[in-house]
């Protein structure tokens, strides 16, 4: 693999200049003060209670993301481009989720493969036909993007579902305000922190047209025994609505209440963080007690607004991932901006042989899997796993694609041996309402702290970092 | 707000409250048992304990012997007891933890961080007698502390009023039981004037409610029975008596109805209960039967806190 591109050093000795101050200010900072502001920095984590759970451990439910105190910079160039690319991608997506579920020009247009939308599981047939207020679907979306050169933006994935991953960004700046105010001093960093209202005026201006007066906005969570819990319980306190769970709702004529102390009362939003299977049992599992049972008739009688809305699966699927290139030239005529990761559909014959003869060089990922589980990463697997996965890659070849191993970006990290380069990827968050799409300047930076490792998921070890942009 | 959220509010100020009423009862039971035998008699105190904690009944179902090392590793620490402080200090945070958009920051740090030294400090229990002393300070100071965050930092609206009433059903709860158990030495009477075995009973009720000072300042005269029981019962200023705990809770109670415009059986009922406690006096209530009373008010108490779940929180 090739020498990685770091983002602070250029080879020989140069730095890139949205690093200089941060180098000067390291070269006067004494290593144990950065280590006793590292371990305020964790203190600090566990008391606020900013704990995610990692399902099938049995000990330890709950656990800290580790936290890297080195911030990753980005200038305001690289940030321009960047939002323009992912605002491009993100009316990209609305516009085709539109499209599927109402005339399917571009199945007809014959860029899209029918079979890959309709034997989908993630297809929603409910959605057919069904009018979602100003056409938004994904009200958020998370799109991770990774570095490879100093050029351009890739993207690695779409998340159109419910995404997760905004409070870190969140947190993780007022935590590095209160430990580096210095170097804050040194910089101007453009500010995350409007962030929730930009995201409730967004809800708001989607809610359904029979809202009386304000539009009631609710968050729905699965409870306090999901991974991301407290994420769901710091966005409903900053955005200051309810944090409901599906026992907290009910569905009476196809309008949608919350059961209070003084009744009920009528809820017209929904930012729901349970996936579309575990959203009402009427419609979809019956074994599900997340959802709330007639949620889908009040969706279908317009009388809910569900942020985002089900079906969105449809559009951040791996498969289809490798036509979202065409799929914005189709809808916007325009040349994408960020990159798409040269990908193989194991599906084809042609790309499947091709898999098969390197798949010691390749990173083989499930369709419909997320959070790095049920991959492989053919240069760091083992012979037999390489076999294993062979074996599964031929039984069911449409269940996998494939993409050459990528030397992510890295960036400098605290390490037991001192600040090393480990690589990163970026989620930044992008909101969409009726009055068009905004992305806030910064995003979720995911570091492998393993020497090597590509692997960012936070439930594989992997830490955050606070993401600065300069404001130039 | 919603339902779940004041219910949950509501539990964890009771779970807070319980954890301290333990605590205070362990320290009041060491006290009186660190006593020579001739000045306690012959009663088993680590029992009485059991009994006013309301959990002797599954305490023998494990253990054989009600002595210290049991008692206290089961009020304490017992994963099989669901009201030992341990567990009491979880469901705190588990209920904290699903309404923290209802808590202030700083009522939150307080639960949170027991819960971190109940499992990075105490995970192993108390080995000394000293440790236990430290243990049983550090519930009373986290009950204190939550208290007083939530006294200083939370908007004076629903949640407040809702973790207040779980706060007051609790104590009311906890005073009452202290003295179902221990009615049988407040009787006049017994023909006793004071001896040193009572004198210790007496102090030790006291202390368990930290009231030993205040009776001393209330009624300016040694220890006597039927004023212990004025206090403990009767006295508003007193905040830990069942007519203080009243107080708390009709008012709490009112203000919810009026912000809400709305009144309903939980607040005829407590002011019912509140009625009949006013009009009380130390003689009726005598002549009526302490015990009766009493018995009777633990079940109006826990009906309170039927009518308001029904009410509010479902």
């Amino acid at each position: 693999m090739a020498v990685a591109f770091d983002e602070m050093n250029i080879p020989g000795g140069e730095l890139r200049p949205a690093y200089e101050e941060l180098a000067r200010w390291l070269k006067e900072t004494p290593p144990e003060a950065l280590e006793y502001r590292r371990q305020e920095a964790e203190l600090l984590f566990r008391r606020i209670g900013i704990t995610f759970a990692v399902y099938g451990e049995a000990e330890s439910t709950e656990r800290l993301i580790p936290f890297d105190v080195i911030p990753r910079i980005m200038s305001g160039k690289e940030w321009t481009l960047l939002e323009k690319g992912l605002k491009q991608r993100v009316r990209a997506l609305n516009m085709f989720l539109r499209d599927i579920y109402h005339g399917r020009d571009i199945l007809r247009a014959e860029i899209v493969p029918d079979d890959l939308i309709f034997q989908n599981p993630v297809f929603r047939p409910e959605m057919n036909g069904q009018q979602v207020p100003h056409d938004v679907y994904v009200h958020i979306a998370g799109i991770d993007i990774v570095r490879v050169d100093a050029n351009d933006f890739i993207v690695l994935e779409d998340n159109a579902r419910t995404p997760s991953g905004v409070s870190y960004m969140l947190e993780n700046r007022e935590i590095m305000m209160r430990l580096f105010p210095d170097l804050f001093a040194r910089h101007r960093v453009a500010p995350v922190e409007r962030y929730p209202d930009e995201l409730l005026s967004a809800l708001r201006s989607v809610a359904p047209q029979s809202t009386s007066g304000e539009p009631t906005v609710a968050l729905l969570t699965p409870g306090v025994y999901n991974s991301a819990y407290y994420e769901h319980s710091f966005l409903a306190d900053k955005l200051g609505i309810e944090l409901v769970e599906g026992s907290d709702l009910i569905v009476k004529n196809n309008e949608v209440f919350m059961r209070t102390t003084e009744g009920l009362k009528r809820v017209d939003v929904i930012y729901r963080r349970v996936d579309d299977d575990f959203l009402d049992p009427l419609t979809f599992r019956p074994d599900s007690v997340l959802g709330v049972p007639g949620l889908m008739s009040a969706y279908a009688a317009g009388n809910i607004t569900l942020a985002n809305a089900v079906g969105t699966g449809i559009a951040d699927d791996k498969a289809i991932y490798s036509y979202m290139p065409d799929i914005v030239r189709f809808y916007l005529g325009e040349e994408p901006i960020l990159k798409n990761v040269p990908t193989w559909r194991c599906r084809e014959p042609k790309d499947l042989a091709y898999v098969l003869d390197n798949l010691g060089e390749l990173v083989v990922k499930e369709v419909h899997g997320s959070g790095g589980y049920g991959m492989l990463i053919g240069p760091a697997a083992t012979k037999a796993t390489i076999e294993a996965f062979r074996e599964k890659l031929k039984r069911e070849p449409e269940g996998f694609i494939a993409q050459p191993t990528l030397a992510l970006s890295t960036c400098p990290t605290c390490t037991a041996s001192g600040l090393a380069p480990r690589h990163v990827d970026l989620r930044p968050f992008v909101l969409t309402g009726s009055k068009g799409t905004t992305v806030v300047p910064g995003g979720l930076t995911r570091v492998a702290l393993k020497e090597g490792s590509l692997v960012v998921n936070s439930s594989q070890g992997g830490g955050t970092k606070d993401t600065w942009i300069l404001d130039e | 707000m919603l339902s779940r959220t004041a219910e949950s509010l509501y539990w964890l100020a009771r779970y807070v409250e319980r954890a301290e009423y333990l605590a205070r009862t362990i320290d009041a039971t060491l006290r009186v048992t660190a006593l020579p035998a001739a000045y306690i008699g012959k009663t088993n105190e680590w029992d009485s304990a059991l009994l006013t904690a309301g959990v002797a009944a599954s305490f023998y179902q494990t253990y054989e012997e009600a002595n210290e090392h049991n008692v206290v590793d089961y009020l304490s620490f017992s994963a099989n007891n669901p009201s030992s402080i341990r567990n009491c200090i979880e469901s705190a945070r588990l209920n904290s933890r699903s309404v923290r958009t209802a808590l202030t920051s700083e009522m939150w740090d307080t639960i949170n961080s027991a819960w971190i030294d109940l499992q990075a400090v105490w995970s192993k229990g108390t080995s000394t007698r000293e440790d236990l002393a430290k243990f049983l300070r550090f519930v009373q100071e986290t009950s204190l502390r939550f208290d007083g965050s939530a006294y200083r930092t939370m908007l004076r609206n629903d949640a407040y009023w809702f973790s207040r009433l779980g706060l007051h059903l609790e104590r009311a709860d906890n005073t009452a039981r202290i003295l179902d158990v221990k009615y049988h030495v407040l009787l006049p009477e017994e023909e006793h004037v004071g001896g040193p075995l009572d004198f210790y009973q007496w102090s030790s009720i006291l202390r368990s409610v930290s009231a030993l000072t205040a009776y001393h300042w209330v009624y300016r005269e040694t220890l006597k029975p039927w004023l212990v029981a004025d206090l403990l019962i009767l006295n508003s200023t007193l905040p830990r008596s069942l007519a203080s705990c009243y107080d708390n809770l009709t008012r709490n109670l009112d203000q919810i109805g009026v912000a809400y415009g709305r009144q309903g059986p939980a607040q005829r009922h407590a002011r019912g209960i509140r009625n009949r406690l006013e009009h009380s006096n130390m003689n009726d209530i005598f002549q009526h039967g302490v015990h009766e009373f009493i018995q009777e008010f633990i079940t109006d108490n826990s009906r309170l806190g039927e009518i308001i779940t029904k009410q509010y929180l479902i």
